[in-house]
């Protein structure tokens, strides 16, 4: 057989196939096959978060999941997020707060924020801190990325530039 | 060139114990020990990759005939938010809560956990004092078979259980407990977070008044592999939980572990806080 394994799943809403390596992990195949770049490599042990991504609703560390196990499931990345009033009103509330230095971390914070507020839309600071514990940012000390997720105005309507 | 020379993601368990009987086989169920293992080359990849994830037989916690039976590939998430869980096994609802963090919670599975057969994996200490036992289901002579063991019997050394090379874990079973069971898990780490525990300690015992019965008590990341603790169950049982009993306890379980110092914490260091925290488990259990 091939060296390749043919896959096909939904990316950002579209149908997407793809040829990878059996070992291949999902952060290399979106950047280096698919050609995402907004997903981060980092740590590539899980440790740090910057290459979260949403599987099937869930937040996920790309790095530490296989390629082909994204065949027939639903992904989401920061680019397909932004496109999104959840998205966008995450990004709105990041540069309002400061909440960006680097950016680094940005594209996998937003992802895990998102998927935290839909599970819990009130949070408070505690709670915030909790749901982002997997994910690392060397520059902020956290405070203005937790004050941007408390301020991130769910389900309101957002101005898009 | 890869050294995989197959990709199989088989849809049934008669599929996947055929694969495995067939040949030389690395399963995959969330990933997030097999994917950094892989990378930093300290195992090798069989010739046939085989994804576990559709086979529905390995999927859902269910209740029947007096314990729970757990698919090896529920995840941590799920575990977490289950009702059933959460009433009726504390400990490993509090293992959960302590896990990683809430991407690899997504990812994880308990049959991952179980295989991994890490010293310090998280849920293993829990399910030690719920007294689980692991199925796994193989086909040796054409025909699916299972066989039942108990988890504590299952764990060998770091990274090594009784599992066959033609075996699969379908499942996780733990007896639903009787009325006034008590059960707790406790992590040291240096932050709650994506720690790798430097001890941990899981209980379970039925309460009869004052007294402790069917004690089970289990420590982790202090032994080559996850261990029940027989000299502290010995002097818990049938005992009154007192100042007197917590104190013979805390003795007893220095004789159960044999920690090795490593740069997560010393022998010596290891030894106090299971003694410590042993105290303050028993202690809590005793006022609440």
């Amino acid at each position: 057989m091939s060296a390749t394994i043919d896959i096909t799943f939904q990316l950002n809403g579209v149908e997407r196939r793809a040829s990878v390596l059996p070992e291949m992990n999902a952060l290399d195949m979106l950047r280096d096959v698919v050609g995402l770049t907004g997903t981060k490599y980092a740590c590539g042990e899980g440790e740090c978060g910057a290459c979260t991504i949403r599987v099937d609703g869930l937040t996920v560390n790309s790095c530490l999941m296989f390629a082909v196990d994204c065949d027939g499931r639903e992904l989401m990345t920061i680019e397909g997020l932004v496109a999104t009033p959840l998205g966008e009103a995450l990004r709105k509330s990041f540069t309002e707060n400061g909440a960006v230095q680097c950016g680094f971390c940005t594209p996998g914070l937003m992802m895990q924020a998102s998927h935290f507020l839909e599970t819990h839309p009130h949070a408070g600071p505690a709670d915030i801190k909790r749901g982002i514990e997997g994910n690392l940012c060397r520059c902020t000390g956290y405070k203005k990325i937790v004050d941007a997720i408390a301020d991130t105005k769910v389900g309101e309507q957002v101005d898009v530039a | 060139m890869s050294d995989i020379h197959n990709y199989a993601a088989p849809r049934s368990l008669d599929e996947a114990a055929e694969l495995l009987r067939a040949a030389n086989v690395t399963i995959l169920a969330g990933g997030t020990d097999l994917m950094p293992q892989s990378k930093a080359g300290r195992f090798k990849f069989q010739p046939t990759l085989m994804n576990i994830r559709h086979i529905p037989e390995l999927h859902g916690i269910t209740q029947a005939d007096g314990s729970v039976r757990i698919g090896a590939l529920t995840t941590i998430t799920e575990l977490y938010t289950s009702a059933l869980v959460r009433e009726r096994f504390n400990a490993l609802w509090q293992a959960c809560d302590h896990f990683a963090s809430d991407q690899i919670r997504n990812a994880g599975t308990i049959g991952g956990n179980i295989c991994n057969a890490s010293p310090a994996g998280d849920l293993l200490v829990p399910l030690l004092a719920l007294d689980a036992k692991v199925v796994l289901a193989s086909k040796p002579n054409g025909a699916l078979t299972t066989r039942t063991m108990p988890l504590a019997d299952f764990f060998v050394a770091p990274g090594r259980t009784k599992r066959a090379a033609g075996e699969l874990v379908t499942a996780v079973e733990i007896p639903l407990p009787p009325a006034g069971f008590v059960s707790e898990f406790f992590k040291f780490g240096t932050r709650p977070a994506l720690d790798i525990s430097m001890i941990a300690i899981g209980l379970g015992a039925t309460r009869d008044g004052k007294i402790l019965r069917n004690v089970r008590v289990a420590f982790g990341a202090v032994a080559p592999r996850p261990i029940r603790a027989p000299q502290t169950e010995a002097a818990l049982e049938g005992k009154a939980l007192d100042d007197a009993t917590i104190e013979t306890a805390a003795t007893a379980a220095l004789n159960d572990v044999h920690p090795i110092s490593d740069v997560r914490g010393s022998d010596w260091y290891r030894r106090e806080l299971v003694q410590n925290m042993l105290r303050r488990m028993l202690a809590h259990v005793r006022d609440h």
